[in-house]
C-alpha cells in the first residue's frame, strides 16, 4: 500500500518543537478543523461508554430475574446509558463533529465566525462530561434522562444535582455551536454562494442550529428549576410544595422534542450529500429538500405534547398535538421520496458511506412510520412507555443518526485524514449493523405492543425469547461498530493516500487539498454553479468508465 | 416456540378497535414501507455504475411529482388521525353509570379500594360487562397504571386526581403494570387484574381480607361493607365520618345557610366563582378545595376556609371525596341520609 | 463545484499566527478569517443577536411557570405581591432606564469617535447599574431581616427595631406568609408551617429565582460595560470601528428589558 507522506501544511501538521508544545497547539487550537478533530475524539469515547452501559443493560435482560445487577444498579445503567448517548453523543455528534469540520469549507471561508466561541464550545463539552462522568463515578444517577419531577426533584437519592449541571454546562456547548453556525452561514458565505447554491448539509445544520438556540435555554432554565427545588427543598414540580409536576414535562419536552431534530437533522444533511455523489447527478428536488428541513424544525416546536398524551392533559390537547405530529411526518417523507428519485437514472456505485445511506433510508422509514403509530392517541395510550417506543426511538436515533455519522464519517475520513480505509472491512462492517441493529431492535416493536414496559429490570417469564433475541442482536451491532473503530484507526497510518477529491464530488470541500491547509483557501473561491452541479453527462461518463475489478 | 402471539389478549372493549387500527397502520406501513425499498433495490441494481441503461434527461425535480407525494401521505395520514381521535374520545369519556374503584399509587404498590370499602394490594378486581372507573392519585411520584390486555393506561399523579375507565370483556387474570419509571422497585411495581363474572365479583366483595393500608398498617380489607349493611356504600360512610368529625359539617350546611357552601348536588355541576369564572366541581376541584381552599372562592361565600393540607391521607381524601359525591348520586338521593344521621348511625354502631 | 478565484489581500498564517489573533473584543484590526471589516461587523451584530434570542428563551422558561401558576392562582398571587417593595421597584426601573439611555448615547459618541464622552457615559452606565443592584440587595436583605424578626437590614445589623408580625417570604422551610398564617388550619391543629408550600411560597421563589438571574446578568453586564470602559481609555475605538461598543450595548438593552417585563410580572399584580 502506498504510503508517502502527505500534503504538507496540512491542517494537522505543524511544526512544534516539542511534545508540549504539540499539546499546547491542539488543547488551544481555534482552527475549526482541529476543534472538529477533538469533538471526534471526546464524541467517540462517550460513545463506546454510552455503549458499553446499553451492553451491560441488555446482558441484564437476557433473564426475567435480576440476576446480574441489582435493580438500583439497574436503573443507573440505563440513565447513564441515555444521558450519555442524548446529550453527549447524539445532540453534538455530527454539528460539533462533521458540522465544524466542513460547515466553513463548503461555505467558503477561512473558519467560523467566532473561532475562539468554537474552541470554547468544546471546553464546555468536556466540562459538562467531567460532571456527568463524575456523577456516575460517585454512585451514578436513578432518574432516567429525562429527570421526571418529583421523582428527580424529591424522591431520588442519587447524583441527580451533579448530572444536571453537566447536562445544563452541555447545553451552553450546543448553544454556542449553534450560534457560530447561524453567523457563519449568514455572514460567511463565499462570494457568488447563494443560499440555494448551499450544499444541503448546511441547509440541515442551519435548521438544526436554530431549533438549538431556541430551544436549549427553556431546557437550561427548567434542569437548574429542578435543581433549585432539590437543593433548597422548595416547590415548583412537586405538588407536595406547591408545585405542578406537568409543568415540568411540559418545559422539558418543549426542549425535548425539538431536540430529537437536532438529532436527526444533520443527519438528512449528509444522507442528500451521499446520496447525490454516489449516484452521480444532481439531487432530485433540492428546494423541497431545504424547506422540508426548515418545515422540521417550525413544526417539530409545536408537538412537544405527544409525549404526554397519558400524563392527564385534557383531551384536547391531546388531539391538537396528535394533529400536528401527525403533519411534521409529511417533510420527513418528501425527504425520503426525493432521495429516492434522485437514483432514479444516475450511476450508483456502492462504497461504504452510500451503504450507509441506502440502510439509513430503510431504517429512517421504518423509524419515521412507527412514529405515526404514537402519533395517533388511541394507539399510543396502549404503546407509551413500552417497548414499542424503545424501538421506535432507536430506529430513529440509531438507525437514522448513528447511521448518517458513520456515514458521513467514512465520507469525508479522507478529507480529514488525507487517507483512505479499507472499503472491504468498510462494507462488511456496514453490513453487520445493519443486520445487528434490526436484530436488536424490532423484536421490541413487538415487545411492546405486546405490552412490556420499558426501564423493567424484571419481567414476566413470557417475554423472555424476544428479550433473548434482542441481546442476541446488540452483541452483532456491537461487533459492527468495533470493526470501524479499528480499520478507520489503521488507516491513519496505513491508508492510501487519498488525494484532493477521491469520490469525484462537487463540493467547495472537495477543491482544497486533503487534510485542507490551515487557513482552507488561500483565496476565496467564486461560486458560479448551483450545489451538485454534476454535468448531465457525468452518470453516463461514469457507468462508461465502469470495468470489471473497478469497485462496486 | 409453545406460543408466540403479537398481540396481547383482547379483554376489553378497547382491545378490539385498538387492534383494529393497529392492524389498518401495519397495512398502510407495509404499502409504504414494504414497496419503497423494493423501489430503492430495484434503482440500485439497474442503475449501478457497472449496468448498461439509459442516463440521459435525467429530471432534476417535478412539481407534480412532489405533490403527490405530499398529497397522499397526507391525506393518509389525516384519515389516520381522525380514525384514532374518535377512539381516543371515546377512551376518554367514561359512561354515566360506572363503578368507580379509587386507586392510590405509591412506590412501588398499587392500593385500590371499592365501593364498599373493601381494599386490595397489587391486585385489581373488576366485575365483566360493566364500566369500571378508576379514580387515581399518588402518594409520591408519578407513576402510570397500564392494563396491556385492556388497552388502557393513564398515569397517577401526586397532588391531584386522574381517571381511566374500561369494560373488561373475558374473564382471567392479567397484567397490571406501572409503566411510568417510579425509582428503585419499578419493575416490581406489578400485579394482576382478575375479570371475574358480576356475581362472583359480588361475592368477593363481600368476603372480608387482611391486607396492609397505605400508611404501613394492618387493616380489615372487606369488613367494612358487613358492618352497617344498612346504609350501603361504607367508602363514603367513611367519608360522611370523617365529614362530622373534622368539624366541615359545620360550615357546610346541607341547606346551605352555612358560612361554606353546601355539597348536597355540587358534584359534577358547574358553579359559579367569585372571578366570574365556572368551574365544573369534579375531583380534582374537591380536592383542590380541601387542600387549598383559598384557590378558588365560590362567589358568594368569603375565604375563610383553613387548608387541610397535610392534614389528611390519600386515603382519607378519597372517602371524603366518595361522600361529596354520594350526596349528589340520583339514586340514592331518595334514601340518602342527612350529616347528622349518618353521624348518629355511626357513632351507634361504633359502640 | 465550479469555482474561479479571486484575489484578496488577506494574508495566511501558520497556527502560531492564527492563535495570537484577537477576537472582536481585542483589537479594531480585522481578523485573519474575515475578507471585509464590514463583514466582521455584520459577524459580530449578528451573533449578538442570535445570543439575546436564547436568553430571552432562557428567562421564556421562567415566565411560562409565572404564568401558569399566575393563570392557578390570580387572587394568591395579587395578594402575595403586596408585600414586595414597589416603590423600590420602581426606582430600580427609572434606574435602569437611564441607563439604557446612557448606554445608547455611549454607542452614539463611540461611532462619533468622541472619546471623552464615551468614557463619561460608559461610566455613568456602570454607577446606575452598581446603585442598581445596590437597591436590589437592600430589598433582597429586608426580606431576610423579616424572617430574622427585624424590620429592616439596618435594624438587624444593630438589633435595632423588631418587626411586629412574624413574616418570613424567603421561600424555604421558615416561610411564612402573614396573610395565610391567620386563616391556616394549623392555628387549629398547630401541625404545619404556615405557607410553606404554599402558592404564596411558589410567587416569592419565582420571584427570587427571575430577580436573581437578572442580577447574574447586570453582573455580566457591568463586568462588559468595564471592559469597554478599559478598551476606550485605552484608546482602542475609533469612529470606524466601534463594534464592540454597539454589541455590548445590545446585551445591555437586553438586560432592561427583561426587567422591564419582570417589574410589572412581579410587583404590580393586581
Amino acid at each position: 500500500m502506498a504510503t508517502t507522506a502527505l500534503p504538507s501544511r496540512g491542517y494537522l501538521e505543524d511544526d512544534t518543537p516539542t511534545v508540549w508544545a504539540w499539546i499546547k497547539s491542539w488543547l488551544f487550537t481555534v482552527d475549526h478543523k482541529r476543534i472538529a478533530i477533538l469533538y471526534l475524539l471526546a464524541i467517540n469515547f462517550y460513545f463506546l461508554l454510552g455503549g458499553l452501559a446499553a451492553s451491560v443493560v441488555r446482558i441484564e435482560l437476557i433473564t426475567p430475574q435480576g440476576d446480574l445487577l441489582s435493580s438500583d444498579l439497574y436503573n443507573r445503567a440505563f440513565t447513564l446509558h441515555g444521558i450519555i448517548m442524548v446529550f453527549f453523543f447524539l445532540i453534538p455528534g455530527i454539528p460539533a463533529v462533521l458540522g465544524n469540520f466542513l460547515i466553513p469549507l463548503m461555505v467558503g471561508a477561512r473558519d467560523m465566525a467566532f473561532p475562539r466561541l468554537n474552541l470554547f464550545s468544546w471546553y464546555l463539552y468536556m466540562i459538562g462530561g467531567i460532571f456527568a462522568l463524575s456523577a456516575a463515578v460517585f454512585g451514578g444517577v436513578d432518574t432516567g434522562w429525562t429527570f421526571y419531577t418529583p421523582f428527580s426533584s424529591t424522591y431520588s437519592n442519587s447524583n441527580v444535582i451533579l448530572t444536571i449541571a453537566g447536562a445544563f454546562v452541555m447545553g451552553f456547548s450546543s448553544i454556542a455551536t449553534g450560534v457560530n453556525f447561524i453567523v457563519t452561514t449568514h455572514t460567511m458565505r463565499a462570494p457568488g454562494l447563494t443560499w440555494f447554491r448551499l450544499p444541503l448539509f448546511v441547509w440541515s445544520s442551519y435548521a438544526t442550529s436554530l431549533i438549538i438556540v431556541l430551544a436549549t435555554p427553556v431546557v437550561g432554565i427548567t434542569l437548574l428549576l429542578v435543581a433549585i427545588e432539590r437543593i433548597w427543598g422548595v416547590g415548583i414540580f412537586d405538588p407536595a410544595l406547591g408545585g405542578d409536576p406537568l409543568l415540568f414535562q411540559h418545559l422539558f419536552w418543549f426542549y425535548s422534542h425539538p431536540a430529537v431534530y437536532i438529532m436527526i437533522l444533520p443527519g438528512f444533511g449528509v444522507i442528500s450529500e451521499l446520496i447525490s455523489t454516489f449516484s452521480r447527478k444532481r439531487i432530485f428536488g433540492y428546494e423541497f429538500i431545504a424547506f422540508s428541513s426548515m418545515a422540521i424544525a417550525i413544526i417539530g416546536f409545536l408537538v412537544w405534547g405527544h409525549h404526554m398524551f397519558v400524563s392527564g392533559q385534557s383531551v384536547y390537547a391531546g388531539l391538537v398535538f396528535s394533529f400536528i405530529t401527525m403533519l411534521v411526518a409529511i417533510p420527513s417523507a418528501i425527504k425520503v421520496f426525493n432521495w429516492t428519485a434522485t437514483l432514479y437514472k444516475g450511476s450508483i456505485s456502492y462504497r461504504t458511506p452510500m451503504l450507509y445511506a441506502l440502510g439509513f433510508i430503510g431504517l429512517f422509514v421504518i423509524g419515521g412510520l412507527t412514529g405515526i403509530f404514537l402519533g395517533v392517541v388511541a394507539i399510543d395510550i396502549h404503546v407509551t412507555d413500552t417497548y414499542f417506543v424503545v424501538a421506535h426511538f432507536h430506529y430513529v436515533m440509531v438507525g437514522g443518526t448513528i447511521m448518517a455519522y458513520l456515514g458521513g464519517i467514512h465520507f469525508w475520513w479522507p478529507k480529514m485524514t488525507g487517507r483512505m480505509y479499507n472499503e472491504v472491512w468498510g462494507g462488511i462492517s456496514a453490513l453487520i449493523i445493519f443486520v445487528g441493529f434490526n436484530m436488536t431492535f424490532f423484536p421490541q416493536f413487538v415487545l411492546g405492543y405486546l405490552g412490556m414496559p420499558r426501564r423493567y429490570h424484571v419481567y414476566p417469564q413470557e417475554f423472555q425469547v424476544l428479550h433473548v433475541l434482542s441481546s442476541a442482536g446488540s452483541t452483532v451491532l456491537a461487533i459492527g461498530f468495533i470493526i470501524p473503530l479499528v480499520y478507520l484507526t489503521l488507516s491513519l497510518w496505513k491508508g492510501k493516500l487519498a488525494g484532493d477529491n477521491p469520490w469525484d464530488a462537487t463540493g467547495l470541500e472537495w477543491t482544497v487539498s486533503s487534510p485542507p491547509p490551515a487557513h482552507n483557501f488561500d483565496e476565496i473561491p467564486v461560486v458560479t454553479t448551483e450545489a451538485y452541479a454534476y454535468p448531465p453527462e457525468a452518470a453516463e461518463r461514469d457507468a462508461a468508465a465502469w470495468r470489471p475489478g473497478s469497485p462496486l | 416456540m409453545p406460543d408466540f402471539p403479537l398481540f396481547p389478549e383482547q379483554a376489553s372493549t378497547f382491545a378490539g378497535p385498538i387492534d383494529a387500527l393497529y392492524g389498518v397502520l401495519i397495512a398502510l406501513s407495509l404499502i409504504f414501507g414494504g414497496i419503497l425499498p423494493f423501489i430503492i433495490l430495484y434503482l440500485m441494481v439497474r442503475y449501478h455504475r457497472s449496468q448498461k441503461a439509459d442516463r440521459t434527461n435525467q429530471p432534476e425535480g417535478s412539481l407534480p411529482l412532489e405533490l403527490t407525494w405530499t398529497i397522499i401521505p397526507l391525506v393518509l395520514v389525516l384519515g389516520v388521525f381522525f380514525w384514532g381521535a374518535f377512539l381516543y374520545i371515546d377512551i376518554r369519556t367514561p359512561p354515566e353509570r360506572n363503578l368507580e374503584i379509587y386507586v392510590i399509587g405509591k412506590q412501588w404498590m398499587w392500593h385500590a379500594q371499592h365501593p364498599n370499602g373493601k381494599r386490595e394490594n397489587n391486585e385489581l378486581h373488576v366485575p365483566i360487562n360493566q364500566p369500571v372507573k378508576l379514580v387515581m392519585t399518588s402518594q409520591d411520584v408519578i407513576h402510570s397504571f397500564y392494563i396491556p390486555a385492556f388497552r388502557v393506561k393513564q398515569d397517577v399523579l401526586p397532588g391531584r386526581y386522574t381517571t381511566m375507565w374500561f369494560e373488561a370483556t373475558q374473564t382471567g387474570e392479567y397484567h397490571l403494570f406501572c409503566a411510568e419509571y417510579c425509582g428503585t422497585e419499578h419493575s416490581r411495581m406489578v400485579g394482576r387484574v382478575v375479570a371475574m363474572s358480576l356475581a362472583d365479583y359480588e361475592r368477593w366483595l363481600t368476603t372480608p381480607g387482611e391486607i396492609i393500608l397505605p400508611d404501613g398498617s394492618a387493616g380489615a380489607g372487606g369488613g367494612d361493607s358487613t358492618l352497617i349493611p344498612s346504609i350501603g356504600d361504607p367508602m363514603a360512610l367513611a367519608g360522611a365520618q370523617l365529614f362530622t368529625n373534622l368539624g366541615c359539617v359545620g360550615c357546610h350546611r346541607d341547606d346551605g345557610a352555612g358560612i361554606g357552601p353546601s355539597m348536597v348536588g355540587l358534584y359534577g355541576v358547574e358553579t359559579r366563582m367569585q372571578d366570574g369564572s365556572l368551574v365544573t366541581a369534579d375531583e380534582n376541584y374537591l380536592r383542590e378545595s380541601i387542600l387549598n381552599p383559598g384557590a378558588k372562592i365560590v362567589a358568594g361565600y368569603a375565604n375563610v376556609m383553613p387548608s387541610y393540607d397535610g392534614q389528611l391521607s390519600e386515603d382519607q381524601l378519597n372517602q371524603l371525596i366518595a361522600y361529596i359525591k354520594s350526596l349528589s348520586d340520583s339514586e340514592s338521593a331518595s334514601t340518602r341520609l342527612s350529616n347528622a344521621q349518618i353521624a348518629s348511625v355511626v357513632a351507634d354502631e361504633l359502640k | 463545484m465550479a469555482t474561479t478565484t479571486t484575489t484578496q489581500g488577506s494574508e495566511v498564517q501558520g497556527h502560531e499566527a492564527h492563535a495570537d489573533h484577537g477576537h472582536a473584543g481585542h483589537g479594531r484590526e480585522l481578523q485573519h478569517h474575515f475578507e471585509t471589516p464590514q463583514q466582521q461587523k455584520e459577524a459580530a451584530t449578528l451573533g449578538m443577536w442570535v445570543f439575546l434570542v436564547t436568553e430571552l428563551m432562557l428567562f421564556g422558561g421562567i415566565f411560562m411557570a409565572y404564568a401558569v401558576y399566575r393563570w392557578a392562582f390570580p387572587d394568591i398571587w395579587a395578594e402575595a405581591a403586596h408585600h414586595l417593595n414597589t416603590p423600590l421597584g420602581a426606582v430600580n426601573t427609572v434606574v435602569l432606564l437611564v441607563s439604557s439611555l446612557t448606554v445608547a448615547l455611549a454607542v452614539n459618541a463611540a461611532e462619533e469617535g468622541r472619546k471623552q464622552r464615551l468614557i463619561r457615559l460608559l461610566g455613568v452606565t456602570m454607577v446606575l447599574g452598581v446603585a442598581f443592584l445596590g437597591i436590589k440587595a437592600y430589598e433582597y436583605s429586608e426580606k431576610f431581616a423579616h424572617c430574622a424578626g427585624y424590620k429592616t437590614p439596618i435594624a438587624w445589623a444593630t438589633s435595632g427595631t423588631p418587626l411586629g408580625e412574624t413574616e418570613c417570604l424567603v421561600p424555604g422551610r421558615a416561610f411564612v406568609f402573614p396573610e395565610a398564617h391567620g386563616t391556616t388550619a394549623a392555628d387549629v391543629h398547630n401541625e404545619v408551617t404556615p405557607g410553606q408550600g404554599s402558592p404564596y411560597q411558589l410567587f416569592y421563589l419565582l420571584y427570587f429565582i427571575s430577580t436573581g438571574l437578572h442580577a447574574v446578568h447586570m453582573l455580566i453586564g457591568l463586568s462588559i460595560v468595564g471592559m469597554l470602559t478599559f478598551m476606550a481609555v485605552r484608546g482602542v475605538f475609533t469612529a470606524a470601528y466601534s463594534t464592540p461598543v454597539e454589541i455590548g450595548g445590545l446585551y445591555w438593552h437586553l438586560i432592561d428589558i427583561i426587567w422591564v417585563f419582570l417589574f410589572p410580572l412581579f410587583y404590580l399584580v393586581h
